[in-house]
């Protein structure tokens, strides 16, 4: 009992093959949709890539990438197989590659869901990453003498002001940790001795931040150093100043970036496979259809088309003792006391027919 | 005196008519861009408009954006025209619209031309534009409770961090200016009162700059105050200091932008003028050469074609006079009125 049967005519057949052919060749285009997708997102991270802790987030973009490659050239023989397949004698020269042919695209469509689901589970990651990478950051601020970490204030300072956020939580992130460098502290002054002495580890601390958490949209200018002290500026209470400096930490402002980011890329790579099925269903039909009408002998008349002859438990059944009996071509058989000279028929072999058939009598010759 | 006589045997005009159908509709997708250009140019110079003065650099994109839209029209009736060349019957329907065509299409396409040459020429009109425009933005600062005010402290400040500039010509104009606003000025303070004092017109002037006007790139904290005391801070030196801060002026930094884009866009506008003009060079052959054919039985003989009948002087004059017939036509009527008065009398 075959699995969802549909009737074609002719004529059904051919426009079944036509539309086909012209869907093959949009899932070409959304294949390289995919992969300039995966290379967007790769590019987006590479460029905060020192803000970012060591996690593997790498192999969402790489395997979108690989995904929308793979799409494209098995989208590209889809085309050309659809569009043989309108012809029937042309149909014969791709018989024997359909079945696996769409055997392998069920699989990698599955690779796209996976695909899709991975950049909904990317979250959790991202966001330890971003903390660990951020609260690094911040700490070596100062090092712009340090090879390797010299153009850390400038990335920092440039993160806080396109996304409008200070600190990793917020700006009180910046009093804990000494961002001005030795270099620039005058240590024969009383005040920045009396500061570093008064800390355990000999740190400058100061409630202060630097000039790039300060808000564009405050109506005075940016109160950046003593900012808990509500007396050394007039006018001001720093527990009611909301516009003074960015309220956002930025390890938030970055993940909902690279959230947005991820969830419309999902949502397109669903997108995406739920076109790619639909194309495999309309190929399995056509590959049935036109097997059937072969069977039949006549190429014009009606033939039916399925998605599984059997019902699903049988097809599973046959795949699986045709998996077993693979291997039993080769085997020895213990019947005939481990001859192995004696011929043992395998059953995935073809038969020809028996060997002593006569040739036949020519009516002219004699 | 023919203007430019070319001889067109019948294949040579078959392959004029066909090549002049595919300029004319890759002359018609350049004129869309053209009005692209056109409206990205009036875009980008609307969104920086709170520093500019005036909107007399609003010419060029508004020029381009009608040189656009015309050469769509010019170019959808070059096509058609060509279509219908080579067919004997469809074309005497043409003549009377050519010449008039031909009028309107000389002028838009010269129209283009000048669109290029004001884009370099406006060049002075635009500076002194965003130095009256910059000045303003930069005295008003500090005024974000004045209605119609409220927002030039963040144009200013946005527009100094987008293009790392810093004042008008450079830093050093914000020492000019009072840009911290009365409201947070402690009046009872000593130091407040002293400064206050020590200016004629009684402003509050600091040697210190906004914290927009911040180098992120400095290896340093930014020193946004005391910027010309090196003794305010420890390893300073404020000759030598290049990082610290933008040293760039915000109207040199904004001349070179907009004449930056607008060269790009001169430069495709030439070449879509080129076309364009030799799409009506080609149009023109095809008609001149067809008008030779019309009436003859035979429509595959050689013909002549020409650019221009008479030479270019009598040409401008046989189109100006219409024109100008009918500018002073009133004129003659009220003059012939006149005199046969005194006649009768």
């Amino acid at each position: 009992m075959a699995v969802l049967p549909v009737k074609f005519t002719k004529t059904k057949r051919d426009k079944l093959a036509q539309v086909l052919w012209i869907l093959n060749w949009i899932s070409v285009i959304t294949g390289a949709i995919l992969f300039s997708l995966g290379l967007f997102l790769k590019v987006e991270i590479n460029k905060r890539k020192e803000l970012m802790a060591e996690r593997d987030i790498q192999y969402v973009p790489n395997m979108l990438i690989a995904v929308g490659l793979i799409a494209c050239a098995i989208n590209f023989l889809g085309g050309k197989i659809c569009y043989d397949c309108v012809d029937t004698t042309k149909f014969l020269r791709w018989k024997l590659i359909m079945l696996p042919y769409i055997v392998c695209t069920f699989f990698f469509t599955f690779c796209i869901l996976v695909g899709a689901l991975m950049c909904y589970s990317m979250q959790g990651e991202m966001e330890e990453s971003l903390d660990i990478g951020l609260a690094e950051a911040l700490k070596f601020y100062k090092d712009t003498d340090t090879p390797g970490r010299c153009f850390l204030k400038t990335t920092v300072d440039m993160l806080q002001i396109e996304f409008h956020c200070c600190g990793n939580n917020g700006y009180k992130d910046w009093f804990q940790i000494q961002w001005i460098s030795n270099r620039y502290l005058d240590m024969s002054r009383k005040e920045v001795v009396d500061r570093l002495r008064s800390n355990v580890e000999g740190k400058y601390l100061q409630d202060g931040v630097p000039f790039s958490c300060c808000n564009v949209n405050s109506p005075r200018p940016c109160i950046q150093s003593q900012i808990s002290n509500n007396s050394a500026h007039y006018n001001y209470d720093h527990v009611t100043e909301q516009l003074n400096l960015w309220s956002r930490g930025c390890r938030q402002a970055l993940l909902e970036h690279y959230t947005y980011i991820m969830q419309s890329i999902g949502l397109t790579v669903l997108v995406i496979w739920v076109f790619e099925l639909s194309v495999l269903t309309g190929v399995r039909y056509l590959q049935t259809a036109l097997e059937n009408v072969l069977r039949q002998g006549d190429p014009d008349s009606e033939s039916d088309g399925w998605l599984l002859e059997n019902s699903f438990m049988e097809t599973a059944r046959t795949n699986l003792n045709i998996i077993k009996n693979l291997g039993k071509c080769n085997q020895v058989d213990m019947a005939n006391n481990g001859d192995p000279n004696i011929n043992v028929p395998c059953s995935s072999k073809a038969t020809y027919g028996p060997d002593n058939v006569p040739p036949q009598q020519q009516p002219g010759t004699s | 005196m023919v203007v430019m006589k070319m001889k067109f045997p019948f294949e040579k005009r078959v392959k004029l008519a066909q090549g002049l159908w595919l300029l004319s509709w890759c002359t018609t997708v350049a004129g869309a861009m053209t009005f692209t250009l056109g409206c990205i140019l009036k875009t980008e110079l609307r969104r920086r408009g709170e520093v500019m003065d005036n909107t007399d650099i609003h010419i060029v994109p508004n020029t381009l954006m009608i040189v656009g839209l015309a050469s769509l029209g010019i170019n959808y009736f070059a096509g058609k025209i060509g279509q219908d060349a080579l067919d004997a019957g469809r074309f005497p329907r043409w003549k009377n619209f050519l010449k008039p065509y031909f009028a309107i299409s000389c002028f838009f396409t010269v129209l283009m031309l000048l669109a290029v040459i004001m884009s370099y020429a406006m060049k002075g009109s635009l500076e002194s534009s965003l130095k009256v425009g910059l000045r303003n933005g930069i005295r008003f600062y500090k005024d974000t409770d004045t209605p119609g005010r409220c927002f030039q402290k963040q144009n200013i400040d946005r527009l100094q961090m987008e293009f790392q500039c810093c004042g008008n010509n450079d830093f050093r104009d914000w020492f000019e200016v009072q840009w911290i606003s009365n409201r947070y000025l402690d009046f009872s303070s000593k130091e407040v009162k002293d400064r206050i004092k020590s200016n004629v017109d009684g402003r509050y002037l600091v040697d210190g700059v906004p914290f927009s006007c911040c180098n992120p790139s400095s290896p340093r904290p930014c020193i946004q105050y005391q910027l010309m005391n090196n003794s305010a801070h420890y390893n300073y030196d404020y000759e030598t200091e290049e990082l610290n801060i933008y040293i760039d002026g915000c109207r040199e930094a904004l001349l070179n932008y907009y004449m930056g884009l607008m060269n790009t866009i001169g430069a495709g506008v030439l070449s879509v003028f080129l076309l364009q003009g030799s799409v009506l060079v080609s149009l023109r052959f095809l008609q001149t050469s067809m008008e030779a054919v019309a009436g003859k039985e035979n429509t595959e003989i050689e013909t002549e074609g020409y650019l221009l009948e008479k030479g270019v002087k009598d040409t401008v004059m046989e189109y100006l006079d219409p024109v100008l017939k009918f500018l002073l036509l009133k004129n003659q009527v009220q003059q012939g009125a006149e005199t046969p008065g005194p006649a009768n009398a």
